[in-house]
């Protein structure tokens, strides 16, 4: 039960605690549910075979003495489940101090991603990816623009709710790198089913790298097609929503697009990002993701082909 | 038969003939027409429901699907959600009490028969209401809970989410009534004899039910109400910026939603007993812990209900508490499972369709009770909320729980309606088909919500490895629609050409079997005296019965709550059609409401005439009273004015 995905397939501290959890209910519910159908068809057999119904005073006090043994026993079995419950809770609802902290906040319909630092030019945003360090405890703060959503990322933890008007938090540490997936597990409307993130767990080297280089501006054009293409897109409609650090737009409506081409996804996890899937998006994004906010785009084929060459460029 | 007792029964058939024609059904305010009706309207809503489904199935059976939109499909589950919710598991439940609990306790009607009357139509109204709207492109798709803001005026705008919380309006209305009726009834209507101690445990699970619909219905009647106002007339209940609260919303949705899970499922565990005690030929083990088991459950079930919001980021020590509370819940039903297998154990079984799919409920439902367990612990909830893990449970409790137990109970009391047997066949090849579709459906859910599959999607991508789970899922749901027109083709052929059952075909204990089959309108000639717990088991050859009633106005027999001792007489309406009317003008009010509120004001006034119609004594009541007066006086050696 491998997954990129999978609450089953755990690659850090909590959700391998949930994990270790579920077996333990997962186990103690099956020996219940065995035990219980097995007297069920045992009663089955000795009720077919018999003519008249046996209810005189000693049958009637077994059989009192077997339903409370039977309640006993289920709530010793429910005692234990719940103090390990309670003591699973514990361990991955606290958390020391955190080395990192991320920003998640939920639009319809896709992430927007933050990492805060004190220095205003440190700061990192971008869209329906999160990167962290693996064997670091991180503090994830969610919080959201419109309806309400949650952020789950089972392979991490479960899921916290995005909630108008409140800051929710919690804590994931990764213990292997990897790509996960993540996705919006309340129904937030029209697109629910197409807001995913992707969640790539590496070594505090190479996220050391990544942070670096999302806190550079976004490069500059290097063709003739690319400087064109960023003239189109600061004069399209497209700076009403998007930013691109280091241009002039720095609308915060839509995803930032400053490092755009470093990501896998696009439209939040609903496409591959290709030159395929890009031009499409821009030019019918509604077709692609019906209700979405980003509108559809009259562009002529070279327009096309010029911003598409530039936002390529992002990386 | 004496020559008294025909004149009575030629007497009791004329004051309760049941008028005919389309007024005569408009005017009908007999317990067991309504019943059958509620019942009957109920399937149909199951049916589209479950038309509403097998379309989601379809949708998912292929991922990146484009058979269906995502506005369509959101549609969809909402209206699945909410037809099953609200417009088949409660009302078909209150049916059958409405059909069953008057002769089960051994009285001619329920109390207020117009109230009755105007339940059944409000609640078909407020359905016609939702589907219209629905044909006409306005179908709510917000989710059956209809969460803030996205509920909001905000972002859903139109009329999809007013018809929703408008639709909730009419079911409430609905369900209240039932309620207080069957209370009345179940408290002050029962034969002398059946003190509070040898009530039928459907009854008893009725009981229980209607107390927690009046407690849990006001919560959300607030919470959609709020919700009518933030989007009609902009009050800010739950706007956050102007200083309501979105999670408000949720603490009142949840604190009915819950006890509504359990208003679903407890009917179902009064159905169980009665079907076990009939075909284990002995009275359930453990009466008085059944009885407490029931109530406990109805008391515990108002405390768990913010276990359906462990992701909102509540303190972990009231977590801690309600998931506590959860678990415990747990014991009581746990202690029923067990006192039915002590019933089997010591029982003398006879295996008929009924009893099956009681043993269909063992299977299923303790599935869903273990899951629900699960899902009672926060750090698993986490993971499993709304994921289709959740899809699995509680279509395990609500299907196992509940709907296993009703078809059982279709069967059972099958003859008692139409006076013939179903074919036991069929019967138990839809039970099969049943039980091994359901597993096939439901079952891979659990495997897709653990394996991160949410909720509410209308679509997945190939790379998700959710393919073949879910193809599996939506074939399984063919072996369900097969079991079901079965199972109705059964009955529809059955009624008319099955072997005639006579009174008691199973030899069950309560006093319906001891009535005609289909009963009579005044179910029975002579109100019974019971004499034990199982009151046809227990009954002497010479058992006595009450005389004295009068025959030619609609009579019962009011008794004292505890010891069902004889207390007075009380006449009762008869068919009217003022309740449809009032319907009528009720619909109008809510319906219009949500288009201008003037409307509600208009429609609150009709309503009022229709009430002074109501409400209007009957000259020859009046008359009647009168005459009864002076003969009192002259008996007594008063003098009389003339």
């Amino acid at each position: 039960m491998t997954g990129i995905q999978s609450a089953l397939d755990p690659a850090g501290v909590q959700a391998a605690q949930i994990h270790n959890l579920w077996h333990l209910f997962l186990w103690v519910c099956a020996a219940v549910y065995v035990v219980t159908v097995a007297f069920f068809l045992l009663a089955l057999i000795k009720g077919r075979r018999r003519v008249e119904p046996v209810v005189d005073a000693a049958s009637e006090r077994r059989m009192t003495i077997a339903v409370g043994t039977g309640a006993g026993v289920t709530i010793v079995a429910l005692l234990g489940l719940l103090t390990a419950s309670v003591a699973t809770g514990h361990a991955i609802g606290t958390f020391g101090n955190a080395k990192l902290e991320i920003q998640v906040t939920g639009h319809q319909w896709w992430w927007e991603v933050t990492y805060p630092h004190a220095e205003a030019d440190k700061i990192i945003r971008t869209a329906n990816e999160i990167h962290i360090p693996t064997g670091t405890p991180i503090l994830v703060r969610v919080a959201t623009r419109d309806v309400i959503h949650s952020l789950w990322m089972p392979n991490l933890h479960g899921k916290r709710d995005l909630i108008p008007g409140r800051v929710n938090k919690f804590w994931i540490e990764a213990d292997r790198p990897g790509v996960f997936r993540g996705q919006c597990a309340e129904y937030c409307g029209m697109q629910h089913a197409n807001m995913a993130l992707v969640v790539v767990a590496e070594s505090p080297a190479d996220f050391d790298r990544w942070e670096q280089h999302q806190r550079t501006p976004a490069p500059d054009p290097k063709t003739a097609e690319q400087l064109r293409g960023r003239q189109a897109f600061l004069s399209l409609p497209c700076v009403n929503c998007h930013a691109i650090t280091g241009t002039d737009a720095y609308a915060t409506l839509g995803p930032d697009l400053t490092h755009l081409a470093t990501r896998t996804t696009l439209a939040a996890g609903t496409l591959i990002n290709n030159k395929g899937n890009l031009s499409g998006w821009i030019l019918n994004a509604p077709a692609i993701k019906p209700g979405n906010q980003m509108p559809a785009n009259v562009l002529d084929a070279q327009q096309l082909n010029d911003v598409v060459a530039y936002l390529e460029s992002l990386r | 038969m004496s020559e008294y007792a025909l004149t009575d029964e030629r007497e009791l058939h004329a004051t309760w003939k049941p008028a005919t024609g389309l007024l005569g059904w408009l005017s009908e305010t007999g317990h067991k027409p309504i019943g059958l009706r509620y019942i009957v309207t109920a399937m149909c809503f199951f049916g589209a429901a479950g038309l509403e489904a097998a379309l989601m199935r379809l949708q998912l059976s292929r991922p990146n699907n484009t058979l269906l939109g995502p506005d369509t499909y959101n549609q969809l589950f909402t209206m699945h959600g909410t037809t099953m919710m609200f417009l088949f598991a409660v009302p078909v439940m209150e049916g059958m009490a409405i059909y069953l609990v008057p002769l089960m306790v051994g009285t001619r009607n329920v109390a207020f028969p117009r109230l009755n009357a105007y339940g059944y139509f409000v609640y078909l109204f407020g359905g016609i209401f939702i589907y219209t709207m629905f044909a006409l492109g306005a179908g709510a798709d917000a989710g059956w809970f209809a969460y803030v803001p996205l509920s909001g005026p905000g972002f859903s705008p139109g009329k999809r989410v007013d018809t929703w919380s408008q639709m909730i309006t009419f079911t409430e209305l609905s369900a209240l009534v039932v309620a207080i009726e069957i209370t009345v009834t179940a408290f002050k209507q029962r034969a002398p004899g059946m003190s509070l101690n040898r009530i039928p445990l459907f009854v008893w699970s009725m009981i229980v039910t209607s107390f927690m619909i009046l407690f849990a219905m006001p919560s959300v009647m607030l919470g959609s109400g709020f919700l009518a106002l933030d989007r009609l007339v902009a009050t800010h209940f739950f706007n956050q910026s102007e200083g309501g609260d979105t999670i408000l919303y949720q603490h009142l949705f949840w604190f009915f939603g819950h006890p509504e899970v359990y208003i679903i499922f407890i009917p179902a565990l009064g159905f169980i007993s009665m079907i076990l005690s009939a075909f284990t030929g002995r009275k359930v083990f453990g009466y008085p812990v059944m009885v407490s088991s029931l109530v406990f459950t109805g008391f515990m079930a108002f405390g768990l209900w913010v276990h359906h919001m462990f992701a909102t980021g509540l303190p972990q020590l009231g977590e801690s508490f309600f998931t506590a509370a959860s678990i415990v819940i747990s014991i009581p039903t746990g202690v029923q499972i067990f006192c039915w297998i002590a019933t089997l154990w010591t029982g003398r079984l006879v295996i008929r369709t009924p009893l099956l799919y009681v043993l269909g409920f063992f299977i299923v439902f303790i599935i869903g009770g273990l899951s629900g367990v699960m899902i009672a612990s926060v750090p698993l909830d986490l993971q499993l909320h709304d994921t289709f893990f959740i899809v699995a449970h509680l279509h395990y409790v609500l299907i196992g729980g509940a709907v296993f137990p009703l078809f059982g109970a279709f069967h059972f009391w099958f003859p008692k309606w139409t006076g013939r047997m179903f074919s036991e066949r069929m019967g138990r090849l839809s039970f099969w088909l049943l039980l091994i579709g359901f597993n096939v459906t439901f079952f891979p859910m659990h495997l897709l919500g653990l394996m991160g599959m949410p909720r509410r999607v209308y679509t997945y991508g190939a790379q998700m490895g959710w393919t073949a789970l879910n193809q599996l899922a939506s074939a399984g749901a063919v072996f369900i629609v097969a079991s079901i027109v079965i199972m109705l083709t059964n009955f529809f052929v059955s009624r008319r050409s099955g072997e005639p059952a006579g009174n008691n075909p199973w030899n069950a204990d309560s006093l319906e079997w001891s009535t005609a089959s289909p009963p009579p309108p005044y179910n029975f000639l002579h109100i019974p005296v019971v004499s034990g717990a199982n009151a046809l088991w227990d009954a002497a050859p010479d058992q006595p019965f009450v005389t004295g009633m009068r025959t030619h106005r609609r009579e019962v027999l009011v008794t004292k709550t505890l010891d069902a001792e004889p207390d007075h007489r009380e006449e009762i309406p008869g068919a009217t059609i003022v309740p449809f009317f009032l319907a009528l003008t009720t619909t109008v009010a809510l319906w219009g409401a949500i288009f201008f509120a003037w409307w509600f004001t208009v429609g609150t006034l009709l309503s009022v005439i229709v009430l002074l119609f109501w409400f209007w004594p009957k000259r020859e009541d009046v008359e009647e009273h009168l005459e009864n007066e002076r003969k009192f006086t002259l008996e007594r050696g008063g003098e009389v004015p003339t």
